[in-house]
């Protein structure tokens, strides 16, 4: 039976290559992979704490200013942390939630970008970002097509 | 020649903005300055130049990753004169007003479970590492998971009404592109009743933490304000629409039943050389004392009535407290809010059950104007759009006043005030002025995000300077 996989793209595409979470998750909400669900949004909310929980296995993508190029796929545990007013969590912080409130038995993962320009009001991912986010979303599918997520570390591809 | 010394606090990460204090004292180590610095980034209104008009309630949006629906409405509403829509369908209207309480339903829900109960249940000067969302969690999971489900649920509604969490397109020049079908409508009622248990719970859990701590809450960062909101013209709270009213700290109106279009003529925005923000004032008063507060303290002390039977009972409770009078005390604010919390599932119940939802005559377009104002009550307060555009339907100018701006000189108060009260005699950042500060910018609900027209985290960095401007103490809290 196929896992239950909940891939949430975050990112404002308003902001230059921090379009390239939502960017993620736009390529594979067509892909209508069987299992996976697909949810897109500006930044990680408590919310997504009771989604998580409904699945198997939950992936965050996001941009990131300094992974390794092209991208990075690396799991993420459960960790506490506070803030002081931000209204966004972080990917740690939705799967502590998760298991706090909700049971939650789901794996997490990150898929971090690489992307290089964030300039606020900038329209459109880089050059070199489009294709980070090429190479990225063609490991994502194949990894999503093979659901072999057991002894994941740290992938860094080129 | 200054005889002061200063004390800073700042922050800085990916995107939400920075929340920097700073605080300067006098040979004797006294408070005489505080102030509350947020970066403002104006570059929106310039970004938005050229661009069509129908586009904007969309582009907009990329404004905030917090309120975009607040955003969403409030250019749809100034979009709505430029098409001469000056009245919109019933079924239009409706799905708007879903739309919004769906928002101050999921943001109140937010800040109250997630950003402020920490606070209330563990008290201002428990550990930080307490006193946050997963502490809330560990010892009350059942409030930590009512504060997600309503999160979730008003998210929902949004999804249904705007189309998608990122980047809705449901309120378009006019009206809406799409109703509520029978299914969706039947989706949210099957769970109407539990979020109106459990907005009751939270509202309870506000009122009694403030009765209980009156005495200790009355002085805490509070002073005498101007208030101001939109207000329905029988004086109703009217969180989509209406008119604008001002108050005196008493009570007394400065103006009432202003057409918002003219807002230019009562409202001046201040630049002041040490930030980037603007401080909005009542141009019949003056920058000195015509600041004024906005959110739901404003609009739980500016309006007559609440028009939802519970929301009113609990309204009258509220103003009981002050006599009838406007309440100034600051965290007062999070009773208010979970009165709207209230009032706002109220609003969704009534609005579920009108068949209007489901109509089909969506769009309403008139005379064509070069000109429009949108304003709507945001979560966090008032919230103003407006736009010209030229002959080829470009936006040639917009100027936006959100929420957290028009509470700038507020917020700036309340740090003063919990500077002078709390720091006066010690030049040192201790835990408990920084736990304090916080506590008293989050009563607010401050959108940095919006405010500074960029997203991401907050947080939050005080500096303490001595009278020859020397920095002599730092802290951050991330």
């Amino acid at each position: 039976m196929a896992k239950k996989i909940l891939l949430i793209g975050f990112g404002n595409p308003a902001n230059g290559d921090d379009a390239l979470g939502p960017a993620i998750a736009e390529i594979f909400e067509q892909k209508n992979i069987p299992g996976l669900t697909v949810d897109c949004d500006y930044q990680l909310t408590v919310e997504d704490s009771s989604n998580a929980a409904e699945n198997d296995i939950v992936i965050f993508a996001d941009a990131s200013l300094n992974c390794n190029e092209p991208f990075n796929f690396e799991p993420v545990k459960a960790k506490e942390s506070g803030s002081f007013s931000s209204h966004s969590v972080e990917p740690c912080e939705v799967m502590a939630l998760a298991e706090k409130l909700f049971n939650s038995k789901a794996k997490g993962f990150i898929l971090a970008v690489r992307g290089y320009d964030f300039e606020q009001l900038k329209e459109g991912i880089s050059e070199k970002a489009k294709s980070n986010l090429e190479k990225a979303a063609g490991f994502l599918e194949k990894l999503l097509k093979n659901e072999n997520f057991e002894n994941i570390k740290v992938i860094s591809c080129s | 020649m200054s005889t002061s010394k200063r004390v800073i606090i700042e922050p800085v990460t990916r995107v939400e903005g920075h929340g920097r204090v700073s605080i300067l004292l006098d040979e004797n180590n006294n408070v005489t300055q505080a102030r509350l610095h947020i970066v403002e980034f104006r570059g929106f209104e310039r970004f938005i130049q050229g661009r069509a008009y129908w586009e904007v309630p969309v582009l907009v949006q990329r404004l905030c990753g917090i309120c975009p629906v607040s955003h969403h409405l409030g250019a749809a509403k100034a979009m709505d004169k430029i098409v001469g829509a000056d009245k919109l369908t019933p079924t239009a209207e409706k799905m708007r007003r879903l739309m919004h309480y769906g928002q101050m339903f999921q943001s109140h829900a937010l800040h109250f479970f997630h950003l402020c109960s920490p606070d209330l249940l563990f008290g201002f000067d428990a550990d930080p590492m307490i006193r946050n969302v997963i502490g809330v969690a560990r010892k009350y999971p059942d409030l930590a998971v009512q504060g997600v489900m309503m999160r979730k649920y008003g998210q929902e509604i949004i999804k249904a009404t705007a189309g998608k969490k990122i980047h809705g397109t449901g309120a378009i020049p006019g009206g809406i592109n799409k109703n509520l079908s029978i299914e969706e409508r039947d989706v949210f009622l099957k769970d109407i009743n539990q979020m109106m248990e459990w907005s009751r719970g939270a509202l309870k859990i506000a009122k009694d933490y403030t009765v209980a701590n009156l005495e200790k809450l009355k002085p805490f960062g509070s002073f005498d304000s101007n208030h101001l909101s939109l207000i329905r013209s029988d004086g109703a709270m009217d969180l989509y629409h209406g008119n604008l009213r001002a108050i005196t700290s008493d009570g007394k109106k400065i103006f009432d039943q202003v057409d918002y279009s003219k807002y230019l003529d009562y409202i001046v925005e201040e630049v002041k050389s040490w930030s980037y923000m603007k401080f909005p004032f009542i141009k019949s008063i003056g920058p000195e004392k015509g600041w004024y507060r906005v959110g739901p303290l404003a609009r739980v002390n500016t309006c007559d009535f609440i028009d939802t039977p519970e929301a009113e009972a609990a309204r009258k409770e509220f103003m009981a407290v002050t006599n009838g009078k406007p309440n100034n005390i600051t965290m007062a604010y999070h009773w208010a809010r979970m009165i709207e919390i209230l009032h706002s599932i109220e609003k969704i119940n009534e609005l579920l059950h009108d068949k209007d939802l489901q109509g089909t005559d969506l769009v309403v377009k008139g005379q064509k104007r070069y000109e429009g104002v949108g304003l709507i009550e945001a979560p966090r307060g008032t919230l103003f759009h407006h736009y010209k555009i030229n002959e080829n339907d470009q936006i040639t100018m917009a100027n936006l006043i959100v929420s957290t701006t028009n509470n700038n000189e507020p917020m700036n108060f309340a740090v003063r005030k919990v500077a002078q009260d709390h720091l006066s005699g010690v030049p040192k950042i201790t835990e408990g002025l920084l736990n304090h500060i916080e506590v008293a910018i989050r009563a607010y609900d401050p959108c940095l995000s919006c405010a500074t027209h960029a997203m991401g985290k907050m947080p939050l960095k005080v500096t303490l300077y001595d009278y020859q401007g020397n920095e002599i103490d730092s802290k951050t809290k991330d």
